[in-house]
């Protein structure tokens, strides 16, 4: 059973024991326009919460992905090399950008849950 | 590889919808790449076959061929002067894109820069036979330093990036001799990217400072940032929304009472050459762009030039080489010893872009004091002009007056459907290159306009009246019609997307020879 | 004022529009303290003829190199620019244009770039190439901190010959941005072991060819030592016409190559501005600096141009910038992709042979002199004698009588004990007259 939460800098997070799987999201996507390239960090990495964890790139726009917990990258989305086109086409699912191994499950309860993080999206207009 | 009907195919228009057979439009034509026209055995130049020598290159004679395409000249002549018809230029016309000072290129500077006792030196020659360049370089020195009131110039760095380097690593090499390492540079959100890029190339931190509601440094933000760490404040002035900062002098002291310097980007010095000396504004080094404020050519991207004036706390670390006076004449020192031992060294080959200072130097002397300041003057001018007869239809971001150029916002677009990048397209199909769009990112949605002292109130006028029939246009909710633009043009709006994620960046054969199977 | 079309009435006109009662009313916001009231010290404006008059009198204190026998190289030649090359770039429409930032009504530059980037990647032997740098020079400093950027590595091994000015660029650049530089002593009379060097601390390392006293190097096992312990190969070239003669870098294992391209196209205007070439492998792309034109598709479907991963670059990465020029070299860049399409390839191979076979018969000349030794016993174009007494008063001799004899080495590196030896360039520009002048010179001046 798995649970996603979300950051204010626009990351999801979707925890499975103690792996997680990270992405940006919607709202992320739409702001940045066509993504034309990601850049994965490599696989056993270790990456502190808060700090850059990927790179995603649009035309015009270049932008860190943090970390949303700290952990050891366990996996990253291949496909998006070839395929960044995923992130904009599907954030949630195919666009996903890594995964971990969770250091911190603590770390986890400062995140946002999806009602806050709408919330927060909202307050942005 | 010379298939013309395959290097043709690749331009013919998709679809039904192309109005000619060739794919050509009147005198827009359609013009293949230079590989595509190749056919061996043809050549555009004629040299005699080389005197038969044993070589005396090792083991290392080149045994694959390159690949470069055989031309004949009218061929090369054709060519190039078709991709010329493809490009909007100053010489076409009104070109008001901000912060880039797209004024006339006057011709004769052109002709200057190709006389063979400038043209034809060698930037090695013993100085003895190069008295002429030289005093040439420090008449241009001279005027420099007059019209900005600094006592020294640095006069290698290539263009303005190159400069703002120079200025602040000059500003390390003088913190290192005071023995301190101060590492923040301070830098407004509205600057130009290239200001944090050389902060940080230049080993600082970048510390944005905000600006305030007119548009200005907001000198509160910057007083609470000051501290003991900081090194130096970059600030362009007047600065990228086309205002003058007009507490500069507040500024300047609140920096030098940190102990921390104070570099102005240059960028702007056309709007206030002959009227305001930087070293009245209390600024410790500027880069000046010569292809801006005083006209050498912009070429589709360079060469530029970026000498940078320097305070004295400043010039004992301008980069090499100096030009000083000798006793028999102009002498280069061109290694950091003797007066010069504090130099930073070099920040380029030889001694800097000196087909660039005699176009400049010849742009001064043709206007002169007089001219200069009538040119800073009129610059104001024309600016102020299209503020006034635009701002009941485009949102100006901040009270007037402005300097030099002038920015809006997209707030008067609101609703409309149209944005301010179908609004630069629209007016592409107007005949006008656009103005500067998106930039400063302080403000949403930005255009900004430099029109230049050398557009005539006739061309202001005619701009004028296209700017404000597209606004009546974008409140008739006619915005499809701007997505579309613009529809005139050699190419329609391009996939930059498709551009980027898979890159190509080089033309290939589409057949590779045997030979590169190796790799 | 004859670029300025404003009149008094239209002054006058436009005031009254704005609601200002003076010009001086538009400079409101500069502090009145600031304000320069009257004219600058300086001369007033100058029609055509006076100007032209005061400039020509500053160049005719020059001697220019077309009124020599000149022999000067050293990352700056003298070669035949062909009349249509000058000719197209004066077109104003690319002369007068800026940056193709609006790719609909700039075709015209982007595909000469697209054009200028396949030359270069070409005759580099390399996959891709960017729209140009400042100079080679600063292309240098900018591969160095590429490398490391790359390796993740801070320390650079310079050969001892390369040319000083890259040298000294690279260190100027590297000073500030925390790099490791280990910069060799030059050793004109014996080969370099650099490859023994090179160890997993090693980012790149910095080899000419030929090198700065003419040697041509075969860079292969170097190549190889690098790539072993992880570090980068960076070639500098700075005669770009030895490329259609000498195997490419490209294919010696070059990683990054770096080139000042003045000898195509570009007057010597006395160092410049000249066009830094910057060429890499394909998997190392997106950490090059400079700008890149690409192909794409426009609205309809045809083939176009643009300027592409823009990401890397100073207007959207800002500190984060791969690096900060904002500008490339692009009148030379047209100037130097005009020759090299009027050259084609049987062209550049044929102008290269006549350099090399030109450059033996001279150094075959001056070797035979009594005294003289030829230092370089493999040479492109340019060649480094051994004098028996120190070469920078000879020079200055030589100039008297109209010769430019070559550089004095001791100019490069003064400090080097290098003070009798001369670097001697020959184009396809010297003649056999230029070449006796030079041989009788010498041995007068020697006698």
């Amino acid at each position: 059973m798995s649970t996603v939460k979300y950051t204010r800098d626009h990351e999801w997070i979707r925890v499975d024991a103690d792996t997680a799987v990270i992405g940006i999201t919607d709202y992320a996507q739409t702001q940045l326009g066509d993504v034309v390239y990601v850049e994965l960090p490599a696989v056993g990495r270790r990456v502190e919460k808060g700090k850059e964890a990927a790179v995603v790139e649009s035309v015009k726009a270049a932008s860190e992905v943090y970390a949303p917990v700290s952990g050891e990258v366990i996996a990253i989305n291949d496909a998006l090399s070839g395929e960044p086109g995923k992130v904009n086409a599907d954030p949630m699912g195919e666009g996903w950008f890594l995964k971990l191994r969770i250091a911190n499950a603590k770390e986890l309860d400062e995140l946002l849950d999806e009602a806050a993080y709408q919330s927060f999206v909202e307050g942005l207009h | 590889m010379s298939d013309w009907s395959k290097a043709l195919g690749a331009f013919a228009p998709a679809g039904a919808d192309s109005p000619t057979i060739s794919g050509n439009r009147g005198l827009q034509i359609e013009e293949p790449l230079l590989f595509e026209q190749d056919m061996a055995g043809r050549s555009g130049v004629d040299l005699p076959p080389p005197p038969d020598v044993t070589d005396r290159l090792g083991a290392l004679r080149r045994e694959r061929p390159i690949g470069l395409p055989g031309l004949s000249e009218p061929q090369v002549v054709r060519h190039f002067t078709r991709l010329s018809q493809k490009n909007y230029a100053i010489d076409s016309g009104l070109y008001p894109l901000g912060s880039c000072t797209m004024k006339h290129n006057p011709r004769l500077n052109e002709k200057l820069a190709r006389l063979p006792g400038f043209a034809e030196l060698h930037p090695l020659q013993p100085p003895a036979t190069v008295q002429g360049a030289l005093e040439l370089i420090d008449t241009l020195a001279h005027w420099l330093k007059v019209l900005t009131g600094m006592p020294a110039l640095a006069l290698s760095p290539a263009a303005g990036a190159h400069g703002e380097l120079c200025g602040l690593m000059c500003i390390r090499a003088a913190l290192d001799t005071r023995g301190e390492s101060r590492k923040r540079v301070l830098v407004p959100e509205s600057a130009h990217g290239t200001n944090p890029a050389t902060a940080a190339l230049a080993g600082f931190t970048v510390d944005p400072i905000p600006a305030n509601e007119r548009g200005r440094v907001d000198l509160a933000a910057l007083k609470a940032k000051l501290g003991p760490d900081v090194a130096a404040i970059m600030i362009t002035n007047p600065n990228t929304c086309g205002l003058f900062e007009n507490e500069i002098i507040a500024i300047a002291e609140a920096i030098h009472g940190v102990g921390a310097y104070f570099y102005c980007d240059g960028a702007n010095f056309n709007a206030i050459v002959g009227r305001v000396r930087p070293a009245d504004l209390g600024i410790d080094c500027m880069h000046i762009n010569l292809h801006k404020t005083f006209s050498t050519p912009h070429g589709g991207g360079g060469p530029g030039a970026g000498p940078v004036v320097l305070a004295a706390s400043l010039a004992p670390f301008a980069p090499l080489p100096w030009i000083v006076h000798g006793r028999e004449g102009f002498r280069l020192i061109e290694a950091a010893e003797g007066e010069a031992r504090q130099a930073l060294g070099r920040l380029k080959a030889f001694h800097g872009q000196m087909g660039m200072f005699v176009r400049a130097l010849a742009y001064m002397m043709s206007h002169g004091a007089d001219g200069l300041r009538q040119a800073s003057a009129d610059a104001v001018l024309n600016a102020n002009y299209l503020l006034v007869r635009l701002d009941d239809v485009l949102t100006p971001s901040f009270p007037g007056p402005c300097m030099h150029e002038v920015l809006f916002d997209d707030r008067s677009l609101k609703d409309t459907g149209v944005t301010t990048l179908d609004l630069a397209k629209a007016l592409i199909d107007e005949g006008y290159h656009p103005m500067t769009m998106y930039f400063p990112l302080v403000v949403h949605g930005a255009m900004l306009i430099e029109p230049t002292e050398t557009e005539s109130k006739e061309t202001l006028d005619r701009f004028i009246a296209v700017m404000r029939g597209l606004v009546a246009k974008a409140r008739r909710k006619e915005s499809t019609a701007f997505h579309a633009a613009p529809q005139l043009t050699p190419r329609r709006r391009l996939d930059e997307t498709a551009a980027a994620r898979k890159p190509v960046l080089r033309w290939r054969p589409t057949v590779p020879p045997p030979s590169k199977a190796a790799e | 004022m004859r670029y300025l079309p404003l009149t008094d009435a239209d002054r006058s006109a436009m005031l009254a529009a704005i609601g200002a009662p003076s010009m001086d009313a538009l400079f409101a916001d500069v502090p009145p303290a600031a304000q320069v009231k009257g004219l600058f010290d300086l001369p007033r404006a100058m029609g055509e003829i006076e100007v032209e008059r005061a400039l020509a009198q500053l160049a005719a204190k020059n001697l220019p190199t077309g009124a020599a026998a000149s022999f000067l190289g050293c990352g700056a030649y003298r070669h035949h620019i062909p009349a249509a090359v000058d000719h197209l770039i004066q077109r104003g429409e690319f002369l007068t244009s800026y940056t193709p930032y609006q790719p609909e009504i700039s075709q015209g530059t982007l595909q000469m770039l697209f054009e200028f980037q396949t030359q270069v990647a070409l005759i580099t032997g390399m996959d891709v190439a960017n729209a140009s740098m400042y100079d080679g020079a600063t292309a240098c400093a900018e591969a160095v901190m590429m490398a490391n950027r790359l390796t993740h590595r801070k320390k650079t091994i310079l050969a001892g010959d390369l040319h000083p000015h890259y040298r000294d660029t690279t260190l100027t650049y590297a000073r500030f941005a925390g790099f490791d530089i280990v910069a060799r002593a030059p050793q004109p009379d014996t080969p370099e072991n650099i490859a023994a060097l090179v160890s997993e601390e090693v980012a790149c390392v910095v080899v000419q060819n030929p090198g700065a006293f003419g040697h041509v190097h075969d860079l292969a096992p170097l190549a190889e030592a690098c790539h072993k312990r992880g570090a980068l190969l960076v070639v500098a070239v700075t005669e770009v016409i030895s490329l259609g003669l000498i195997k490419s870098p490209g294919e010696m294992g070059a990683d990054i190559v770096v080139a000042e391209g003045q000898s195509l196209g570009n007057a010597l205007s006395f160092g410049g501005p000249y066009v830094g070439l910057f060429a890499t492998r394909d998997k190392f792309v997106r950490q090059m600096p400079g700008r890149l034109a690409g192909e794409t598709v426009d609205a309809e479907g045809r083939r176009g141009w643009v300027l592409t991963l823009s990401t890397r670059e100073q207007h959207i990465r800002r500190e984060k910038a791969t690096s900060n020029i904002c500008t490339n070299s692009g009148l030379c860049a047209l100037a130097f992709t005009i020759h090299l399409a009027l050259l084609g390839e049987a062209g550049f191979t044929r102008l290269a042979a006549i350099n090399h076979a030109r450059a033996i018969g001279v150094a075959e000349q001056v070797a035979a002199i009594p005294g003289i030794r030829l230092l370089t016993p493999t040479f492109f174009n340019e060649f480094t004698l051994r004098l028996p007494r120190p070469v920078a008063p000879v020079v200055d001799a030589l100039a008297k009588r109209g010769v430019l004899a070559g550089v004095p080495a001791s100019r490069l590196w003064p400090d080097a004990g290098l003070d009798d030896l001369l670097i001697v360039a020959v184009t396809e520009l010297n003649t056999d007259e230029d070449a006796a002048a030079l041989a009788e010179g010498l041995r007068e001046v020697l006698r």
